[in-house]
């Protein structure tokens, strides 16, 4: 869980450093695009280090979603049967890891779908990805899939970075402010930082 | 005080359970909760009704037998035991719920009382040091400095009663595990088995059926004698260096 939850944030902290580049334009957003085909070269071949990321990363998905899976089913059977009197537990970020988990499994699809292989984005053309994400934005259902996407995304980090923190054995009495404060920064430039682009693309100041 | 209770009554391990109403009166806020139950027991008995079945011993707070949920908190509303929550934390007319442990792990025996052994074989499995039997050691052979006999005595507070793995949404029992595990392993004393003790207890915890961790902080909330969540996450340093080092040397 923790391993693979990190390998996806460090994935997400260097996604976000580069879509912020659509603020500059269509001409250095486009070239940094191209740029994700050739890099390495000529030590590497064309694409073959976006692929080496693309399997890393669906590797680390599909473990941590497998991962979850496992530990929920336990974390269920330890409980079988429930108590009468219930109470409202742990904060909304701690509680909603689950569902806010298979949301963000959803939302990768639907991502894939949507700007990679360009399956469900209706306006779009092969090798303009500027004018896609411009596209995507022009819907409401683009901009309300993304930013709620982008909010279950916060709150899955704000617990999972802290999370993981303790699971790797990193936590201690000193250090715990400071993980909790991590997380909560991590969490909100991340969501902040991708929903600056739908709100961008809605204002008119990518266009 | 006039109190309206609702208890789970469960005649045997097997049987189906239930909550029940009753009513108790005269209620004083001076009573401990256990003094209510029993108030309520003798009741049960003159009417010829089965008494309430509870576990309790010391009733001082720290044997740690007593344990029940009140209102959906594992010992209920303060931060203490049940023998040592008192009646001056309700009012007149209040409906409480009591309920017994809720884990796969801790099997209810009885209406409140829970089978709580799976612990003693977490002990059992590592939670003692060797030590030579004969006259006792001289007390300044072994230096200790005070920050790690602090350490140590935070997590030595643990009186095994069961209310993390009863909070937990998970039924997960790593805060008495860790507890056991940093008090022992900071010490010189715990030193030559500090490697086998975390893989041990873990793996006993493992297979008694408690859940995992999903670091949700109820546990610590929950801790009548104020466990630090931080022990976890020691615990999984201790583990993770543990089997770095090749596992079990002790
Ligand atoms: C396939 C979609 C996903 C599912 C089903 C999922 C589900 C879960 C679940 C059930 C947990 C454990 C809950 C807990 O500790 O309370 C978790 C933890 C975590 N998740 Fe996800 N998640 C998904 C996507 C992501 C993404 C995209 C990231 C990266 C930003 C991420 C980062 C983390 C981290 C760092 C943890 C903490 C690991 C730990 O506790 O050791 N997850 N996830
Ligand atoms: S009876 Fe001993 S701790 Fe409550």
């Amino acid at each position: 869980m923790a391993a693979t939850g990190l390998i996806m944030l460090a994935y997400l902290l260097a996604h976000l450093l580069g879509n912020l580049k659509i603020f500059f334009g269509a001409g250095e957003f486009n070239a940094y695009a191209h740029w994700l085909h050739v890099i390495g070269e000529p030590f590497m071949h064309r694409d073959w280090v976006l692929w080496i990321v693309r399997v890393g990363l669906a590797a680390s998905v599909v473990l941590h979603g497998v991962a979850a899976y496992q530990l929920s089913r336990r974390d269920l059977a330890a409980r079988p049967q429930g108590y009468q009197h219930q109470r409202r537990r742990a904060s909304y970020a701690t509680r909603t890891m689950r569902w806010g988990g298979v949301i963000l499994g959803l939302f990768v699809v639907w991502h894939l779908l949507d700007l990679t292989t360009l399956t469900v984005n209706e306006n779009a053309e092969p090798g303009h990805p500027y004018e896609n994400v411009v596209a995507t934005f022009s819907t409401w259902y683009g901009n309300t899939i993304y930013i709620t996407a982008m909010l279950a995304l916060g709150f899955h980090i704000r617990h999972g970075f802290w999370s993981a923190a303790q699971t790797l054995g990193a936590g201690s009495p000193r250090r715990d402010r400071a993980l909790k404060t991590a997380a909560n920064a991590l969490a909100a430039v991340l969501t902040c930082g991708f929903i600056s682009i739908p709100i961008g693309v809605m204002t008119g100041v990518v266009s | 005080m006039r109190l309206t209770l609702r208890i789970w009554r469960q005649r045997g391990p097997e049987e189906p359970g239930a909550m029940t109403e009753y009513q108790v009166d005269g209620i004083v806020p001076e009573m401990s909760f256990l003094e209510m139950l029993d108030q309520l027991n003798e009741h049960l008995i003159l009417s010829g009704e089965e008494p309430v079945a509870f576990d309790h011993d010391c009733r001082e707070g720290i044997c740690g037998a007593c344990g029940m949920v009140i209102n959906g908190q594992a010992h209920g509303p303060e931060r203490t035991t049940t023998c040592q929550l008192h009646m001056r934390h309700f009012s007149d007319g209040d409906t409480i719920d009591v309920e017994p442990w809720r884990a796969a792990a801790f099997p209810v025996v009885k209406d409140l009382v829970v089978d709580r052994s799976a612990f003693d074989r977490i002990i059992g499995s590592g939670g003692y040091v060797t030590v030579p039997t004969g006259s006792a050691p001289e007390a300044h052979a072994t230096p200790v400095p005070k920050p790690v006999a602090d350490t140590a005595f935070e997590h030595a507070e643990c009186i095994g009663c069961g209310a993390c793995v009863a909070a937990c949404p998970n039924g997960s029992a790593m805060l008495f595990t860790s507890a056991k595990v940093v008090h022992l392993n900071v010490l010189p004393q715990g030193a030559p088995e500090r490697e086998s003790r975390v893989l041990d207890m873990v793996e006993t915890m493992d297979s008694e059926g408690f859940g995992g961790c999903t670091n949700t902080g109820e546990c610590a909330v929950a801790c009548p004698k104020g466990i630090p969540l931080t022990a976890i996450s020691t615990m999984n340093r201790e583990f993770l260096r543990a089997q770095l080092r090749g596992g079990r040397k002790g």
